[in-house]
């Protein structure tokens, strides 16, 4: 594949990298790459340390450890608050007044001054409202990854290693439902350090990492035949076998049988995690050999010797190579970045490059970029809200640096709540699934331009989120805006802006 | 309190968090202000953005041009929804009852052919002229009524000394930033994204992008049949009542904290929805709709005002008025010339203050806007001159820099 002529050159195209390829344009961004949009995005990927962060968070472990202490504490706190409430009420039998009726928050947590009446007026707020108490361990572990996450996206020239990373953290999706503490240490830890590496070092990476045993449930599967199966009378849980092979590699279509499913999940019995209450290395990966299914295993008609934990590695590392895998992987490619229906000559390109790289996502990423069908100018994938938010942030300027709960209500508002897909399919990225949600981005427009706007110079906003992409009738819009406010959020909400 | 707010774990309501950080920062230090007049007179300044058509709010209706000019859209006495007569040229709109009521007591002055220096038509430049106070367009981070308090005397009226002005709003409206500190706050509701933006998008999504417009256009008809107010109604049409509960709340709080003995003397708050250039809905429709918001909001300002109202004044302004005549799509394009409404306790009202300037073709502005015929910095020099006792010299010169010439209109303030 090489770059063809016009399409992939001067501000249209760099425009249309920037939206289709990164997290859309910041000041300047534009002109930046116009020179050679394409190479701009193909330098992306060999940025030192590129899909990496640059900080300095918990582990996955020792967030787990951190939260369980954390909980234990609670608890123990909240069986002192009960033994001392027995007591006061012990005291005062006839009290009937419970401070913890909601309607009667307000007086108890703050009594009216003697000469207050119902219609006075509120004492007043400073500007600097006081400062809430800062959230629970566990929320605040999910705020710091999420900012870090967040920053990355919005801080970074193009974005596209970031949009990269968004794309695999979600097909290997886990949920903070399950398992708040380490859905944030878990994108680090398996997903980032192989974006731009081989895909079975992913695969090894994501289906041993404990997060993920957790969240499909190997840690409560035990082989029928293995020592603790025998001695508790227990078995298997093939959840984590099934959807390794229907989400995560060959796909749905990808041949496999229910006795694929059982075996497999057999050879991953052993597959675990270290309880996050035990002190040293709570919450890190663990074979437990009186876990696993003894004896060999066939799967899509390979025999695994029972190699113990070496047997899954095998299983994973042929999943990994499989074609099926390899279009099962373009076809998401495509999908996510091109369009919903991509062309068949595209998934065909992604997945011979797929099979002769031997899976190197980077090579992957290469040919996504350099195909033709890559550029057609035609803009017809309707942006995830949260990469439409990020944009927002990059159009403007606007430091998110107190902002990531906005952002992240905001998200959970458009109904992509970060790592809370409803299942482990992830979050779609179809159109069909976020266009009745179009009419709610309105609302998060409205308000992110209030905030923002009354400084911003919108026709300037324009050409520097979109150039060349705005269509007559948008620029004419956004020119006869009743507000600045209302013309920034007419802008955001542009198809030009919506769509990628 | 701060302790057990703390200690609480419901989520503050609002309520809690004002109580609460009332205790933190009550304000004590700030000196006591001597009322050495016996006033103690409160200014709240509501910039209504997107030009609000003047002559569809105040309608001349004993202008013999008056129905020639405007047809089906011209209010009458008469008509099927009957203007409210406010004398024997004036009437105003049918959706302002409290308003009128205001106006009937003596509360409420209505000038009108009334705009800023500004002679363009750009909303953005209009609104930051209207707001920063000065006599070209031109960018400017402070505005004038936050300079008008910068500037009093102190030991005067309104002691500027450890005085703030009060903003309401996520954003500072521009007409109250400046060297004066600012006390804001937010409604917790934000304000809802209007009809008339979700019609721009639509308008916009039709020509560009079926798919978008299909995806706005079935939720608006959903909006439609609900219009319930009901706050958790479909995201991204408010309906009418979403509005005025979004207006009455803002500018109600407002008042609310104006009201307090020890609270801020000047406020600020903006309200956004008057571009009504298609099916402006002038006795039913859109502008009726808002401005019966705006009416509930005056409303609310005076309740909350409480005995203050009647050291009250507060004026209503638009970055400029609507064309004379109703455009081809039953709305009005970017005028000139438009209303400012005036209302409180402390005003000579029960009056419209207008140097008419016709309706015929020739005294039309450019053929096309209501003519001007009193700049609107007469108006606000006046109110501040006479309301918070501003000097004749600062308003000239800091507060609309280079209006040497233009006089402050007297007699406003009773």
């Amino acid at each position: 594949m090489t770059a063809s002529g016009k399409a992939a050159f001067g501000k249209e195209a760099a425009a249309l990298a920037l939206h289709r390829f990164g997290f859309g344009p910041a000041r300047g961004s534009i002109d930046a790459i116009a020179g050679d949009p394409r190479g701009a995005v193909l330098a992306d990927l060999e940025r030192p340390q590129a899909g990496r962060l640059a900080v300095n968070l918990p582990s996955s472990a020792e967030a787990a450890r951190a939260v369980f202490d954390f909980r234990a504490e609670q608890t123990a706190k909240q069986k002192l608050e009960l033994r001392a409430k027995k007591v006061a009420e012990a005291d005062t039998p006839n009290s009937n007044f419970d401070c913890r009726k909601p309607g009667n928050a307000a007086p108890c947590a703050a009594p009216p001054a003697p000469n207050e009446a119902e219609n006075q007026a509120p004492v007043q707020q400073p500007a600097q409202p006081p400062k809430p108490p800062e959230p629970p361990l566990p929320q605040q572990l999910i705020l710091d990854e999420a900012k870090a996450r967040f920053d990355a996206a919005t801080g970074t020239d193009i974005g596209f290693v970031e949009r990269l990373v968004w794309f695999w953290s979600n097909h290997f999706c886990i949920s903070a439902d399950k398992i708040p503490a380490m859905v944030g240490p878990y994108e680090r830890e398996a997903i980032r350090p192989h974006v731009l590496g081989r895909f079975v070092d992913m695969v090894q990476a994501v289906e041993s990492h404990p997060a993920m045993l957790f969240y499909l449930d190997n840690v409560e599967s035990m082989g029928a035949d293995s020592v603790a199966g025998i001695t508790r009378d227990k078995g298997l849980n093939e959840n984590l076998a099934r959807e390794t092979m229907e989400l995560h590699t060959v796909g749905v279509h990808g041949g496999y049988t229910q006795q694929d499913v059982t075996s497999f999940a057999n050879v991953l019995t052993g597959w675990t995690w270290i309880d996050p209450g035990q002190p040293d290395h709570g919450g890190e990966f663990a074979f437990a050999k009186r876990l696993h299914q003894p004896g060999d295993q066939v799967v899509l008609g390979k025999i695994y010797p029972d190699t113990g934990v070496a047997q899954g590695r095998a299983v994973l590392a042929d999943l990994a190579r499989h074609p099926a895998t390899a279009r099962h992987i373009a076809d998401k490619l495509a999908r996510h970045f091109i369009a919903d229906e991509p062309p068949p000559s595209l998934v065909a390109a992604l997945a011979r490059s797929f099979m002769d790289s031997d899976g190197n996502l980077k090579q992957v990423a290469r040919t996504l970029v350099t195909a033709d069908e890559s550029w057609v100018p035609a803009r017809r994938k309707l942006k995830v809200p949260s990469a439409w938010l990020v944009a927002m942030f990059r159009l403007t300027g606007v430091q998110p640096d107190n902002a990531i709960g906005r952002v992240l209500g905001a998200q959970g508002l458009l109904g992509e709540a970060l790592w809370r897909p409803p299942a482990p399919n992830g979050y779609p990225d179809t159109e069909a699934a976020w266009i009745d949600g179009v009419p709610r981005r309105l609302d998060i427009a409205n308000e992110f331009a209030a905030r923002v706007a009354a400084t911003m110079d919108p026709l300037a906003l324009v050409d520097t989120g979109l150039g060349p992409l705005a269509s007559p009738e948008t620029r004419d819009t956004i020119a006869r805006a009743a507000s600045r406010a209302q013309a920034v959020a007419l802008l955001v909400m542009s198809p030009e802006f919506l769509r990628s | 309190m701060r302790a057990r707010y703390a200690e609480s774990f419901h989520a503050p309501t609002r309520r809690e968090l004002l109580a609460a950080s009332g205790s933190l920062f009550a304000w004590a230090y700030l000196p006591q202000i001597a009322h050495a007049e016996g006033r103690d007179p409160r200014f709240l300044a509501i910039v209504l953005r997107g030009a609000l058509d003047g002559l569809a709010t105040v309608a001349p209706v004993g202008d013999p041009d008056w129905i020639a000019l405007r047809g089906d859209n011209a209010l009458t006495l008469d008509g099927k929804t009957p203007a409210l007569k406010l004398n024997d040229f004036f009437a105003l709109n049918p959706a302002m009852p409290k308003l009128h009521a205001m106006f009937t007591a003596n509360e409420a002055i209505v000038v009108h052919a009334c705009a800023t220096p500004y002679r363009d038509r750009s909303h953005f430049e209009g609104q930051d002229l209207l707001e920063n106070g000065l006599p070209k367009p031109a960018i400017s981070d402070s505005g004038w009524l936050n300079r008008a308090l910068a500037g009093l005397a102190p030991g005067g009226r309104v002691d500027p000394r450890g005085s703030r002005a009060f903003a309401v709003g996520p954003v500072t409206p521009l007409v109250v930033r400046g060297p004066a500190p600012v006390l804001s706050w937010s409604p917790q509701r934000v304000q809802p994204a209007s009809a008339d933006t979700v019609q721009r998008l639509l308008d916009l999504y039709r020509h560009t992008d079926q798919r978008l417009a299909e995806a706005i256009d079935d939720n608006s008809k959903l909006a439609t049949i609900e219009q319930t107010g009901n706050m958790n109604q479909k995201p991204g049409v408010p309906g009418p009542a979403q509005v005025r509960a979004y207006f009455a709340e803002a500018a109600g709080t407002a008042a609310k904290f104006l009201a307090q003995p020890d609270g801020p003397r000047v406020g600020a708050l903006a309200l956004d929805g008057w571009d009504t250039h298609v099916n402006e809905g002038i006795a039913n429709g859109r502008l009726a709709q808002l401005l019966g918001a705006l009416d509930d909001a005056l409303a609310a300002v005076k309740a909350n005002m409480g005995p203050a109202w009647k050291d009250t004044a507060v004026v209503l302004v638009t970055e400029f008025g609507r064309t004379a005549r109703i455009n081809g799509t039953d709305g009005t394009d970017h005028g000139t010339a438009t209303v400012a409404l005036l209302a409180g306790g402390a005003l000579k009202g029960g009056r419209v203050l207008a140097d008419w300037p016709g309706l015929k073709s020739n005294d039309l502005y450019e053929n096309r806007d209501l003519k001007p015929t009193t700049d609107l910095r007469a108006v606000l020099k006046g109110l501040l001159k006479d309301h918070l006792r501003a000097d004749d010299r600062v308003l000239a010169q800091n507060v609309f820099p280079g209006s040497g010439d233009v006089k402050p209109m007297a007699g406003l303030v009773a």
